[in-house]
């Protein structure tokens, strides 16, 4: 369709095309006009507001009036003790729940696919699927009282003879208590994208491997998996373009001054120091930092993948 | 389909090792499902149960001990949360509602291809997705046109996810060009075009997406913490967040003794299920929705 267009416009000079296009599709800019406003105001302004990162912002002078600073900031951030631990609890939470929280979809969603009734496989996903629609606030609650001093868990290991230990205030605990609670939540989610692609795998493809003489298990090794493979490294990619980026709504939902050291990531850094401490330009340029790094893993893995599979996001 | 699978399912049947898999398959999704089931379980009996005898219980719990409906009483009459339910339904639906007219009509402008700067505006609504003015600009945006501590801001910001425009112009992708070109042969301007003949051929996908908007704003709480200080506005999430993480009590009594502190325990479970309950009535009957919007969303944009 573009190419014979392209043909039709070919002749025409810039602004005969202008006025062509204008004209036909008024009505679709005014439209876009409309929803770009949205964009230009809401998305793309706050990246013009990144400046603030390199200012000293006084609420009382303004964005444009504050003292421009150059990159004192990120000086300042690249020196402190901030930076190194909240990399390593940044990259140790997200590498965690690549492991964890990356695989388990997979796997579960290839036992899922291998049950053979259909209404013990459907009620299955629905009680998996279902931790995910609990809001975060309310699952993070239950978390913390499962791991309180007298919670739960603490009931579970008086009951075998242990111990009980305070959980909550333990930072060696708190990245497991972040991944596996989300595993609990997410388990069931995840793995729609991976029963989609198992539901699409060629049956006949499945029978001529029986045929030959492959057992199932050997059916799933050599037919099931390479043909969700595709599906795999695309949740793969996005979730290693993720790996500097934690969520800080869940983090400040289940973290204390006691666990800090080990639960403090930069967007929970960024909220603590710039909303709460009311330090803009200093988490500011956190943020930043942070979100031009993120794009560049992204970019990065994403041609590493082109490279080696020919699969990409974009 | 599905008739194609059974057959294949039979290959496997006279193997000794397969029919082992099988139970042992099933013994283990029965665990995972007791396992993701009995934490809703625990606060429900919790919700239920007398408080005294619940300190002294051990080990694990399976039925309420000793039934009361005292928590519940209290919590249902706390006037914070009907406040806060009355807010979240308002951004839920009235969110909801802008979301889907503004996602629409963007998918819609997303799928013109045959206008001049498609190009331009799929590339600068895409870039979003990946890169962001971050917490604090964004925070300062948002007080600059002025929706700072109003319920707007609960909305407006999230307008447009460009994800779901993404999902719907995708539907809008797979209708067949003919059929606009005939409404519009028949005198049908775009706008009728849109909303009376496209939209519902995909409704599957704009049910879906309703659904993800839905869902995120009856969760929502991150916008309400960073933009909104009047506690008239609190959502449902912000007032349980306070209950049950800042440990803010229902119950205004002066004594810090052991009854007024387990008392305040069970009402946290019982705000838990007041709160959930709804979504998770609701779940079954959305659900299938949900698992297509994810399927549709994973096909590369």
């Amino acid at each position: 369709m573009k190419a014979s267009e392209q043909k039709l416009i070919q002749g025409e000079s810039f602004r005969a095309r202008l006025y062509k296009d204008w004209k036909r599709n008024k009505a679709i800019y005014g439209i876009a006009f409309f929803c770009l406003l949205y964009y230009v105001v809401f998305r793309y302004a706050p990246m013009g507001g990144i400046v603030i990162a390199f200012k000293n912002y006084r609420a009382a002078l303004g964005l444009a009036g504050s003292e421009w600073v150059g990159l004192k900031w990120f000086k300042e951030f690249f020196s402190s003790f901030y930076l190194p631990r909240l990399v390593r609890n940044t990259l140790t939470i997200n590498l965690l729940n690549l492991v964890i929280g990356g695989l388990t979809p997979i796997l579960f969603a290839l036992l899922v696919n291998e049950i053979r009734h259909p209404i013990f496989k459907r009620t299955v996903q629905t009680v998996s699927y279902m931790p995910h629609f609990i809001s975060m606030v309310v699952a993070c609650s239950i978390v913390l009282n499962i791991i309180s001093y007298n919670g739960l868990l603490n009931q579970l290991r008086e009951f075998l003879g242990l111990e009980a230990i305070s959980f909550a205030t333990k930072p060696a605990y708190f990245p497991w208590i972040y991944v596996i609670s989300d595993l609990w939540q997410e388990l069931g989610f995840n793995s729609i994208v991976y029963l989609a692609a198992l539901s699409a795998v060629s049956a006949e493809l499945l029978d001529a491997a029986a045929i030959d003489g492959c057992n199932r298990f050997q059916r799933v090794l050599h037919v099931t998996i390479p043909a969700i493979t595709p599906t795999i490294i695309i949740m793969m990619l996005m979730r290693i373009g993720r790996i500097m980026s934690v969520g800080y709504e869940k983090i400040i939902l289940l973290y204390n001054d006691a666990v800090l050291e080990t639960a403090d990531v930069m967007s929970s850094f960024v909220y603590r120091y710039g909303m709460l401490g009311g330090n803009y330009s200093y988490s500011a340029a956190v943020d930043l930092f942070n979100n031009v790094i993120n794009v560049l893993i992204l970019i990065l893995f994403n041609r590493i993948s082109r490279k080696v599979s020919d699969i990409s996001l974009w | 389909m599905t008739n194609v699978k059974t057959k294949t399912w039979s290959y496997g049947r006279s193997s000794v090792g397969s029919r082992f898999f099988d139970i042992g398959n099933t013994v283990l999704m029965i665990l995972i499902c007791l396992i993701t089931l009995y934490p809703l379980w625990y606060v429900a009996c919790c919700s239920l149960s007398d408080p005294m005898q619940l300190t002294q219980h051990r080990g694990v719990l399976l039925a309420p001990l000793g039934i009361t409906l005292h928590g519940y009483e209290t919590v249902l009459g706390y006037k914070a949360i009907w406040k806060a339910y009355a807010v979240t339904l308002f951004e839920v639906i009235v969110g909801t509602s802008l979301n889907m007219l503004f996602t629409i009509l963007f998918a819609f402008v997303l799928s013109r291809k045959n206008m001049m700067w498609h190009k331009l505006i799929t590339i600068l609504a895409v870039f979003t997705m990946y890169f962001s003015g971050g917490m604090i600009p964004t925070f300062l945006v948002v007080k600059a046109v002025g929706l700072y501590d109003s319920l707007w801001s609960l909305i407006i910001p999230g307008l447009i996810s460009t994800y779901n425009a993404i999902i719907l112009r995708t539907a809008f992708y797979s209708i067949p060009d003919e059929l606009e070109e005939s409404a519009s042969l028949d005198g049908a301007g775009k706008l009728r075009i849109l909303f009376q003949i496209l939209v519902p051929i995909i409704q599957p996908s704009i049910a879906a997406v309703a659904l993800f908007y839905a869902v995120g704003h009856w969760n929502e709480w991150t916008s309400a913490l960073l933009y909104i200080r009047n506690p008239e506005y609190r959502p449902l999430q912000i007032v349980l967040r306070s209950i049950l993480i800042q440990g803010e009590n229902i119950e205004v009594t002066g004594g810090q003794d052991l009854q007024t502190e387990l008392n305040n325990m069970l009402l946290k479970y019982c705000v838990i299920m007041v709160s959930t309950i709804p979504i998770l009535i609701v779940y079954p009957f959305i659900q299938k929705y949900f698992t297509k919007g994810v399927m549709v969303g994973a096909v590369k944009g």
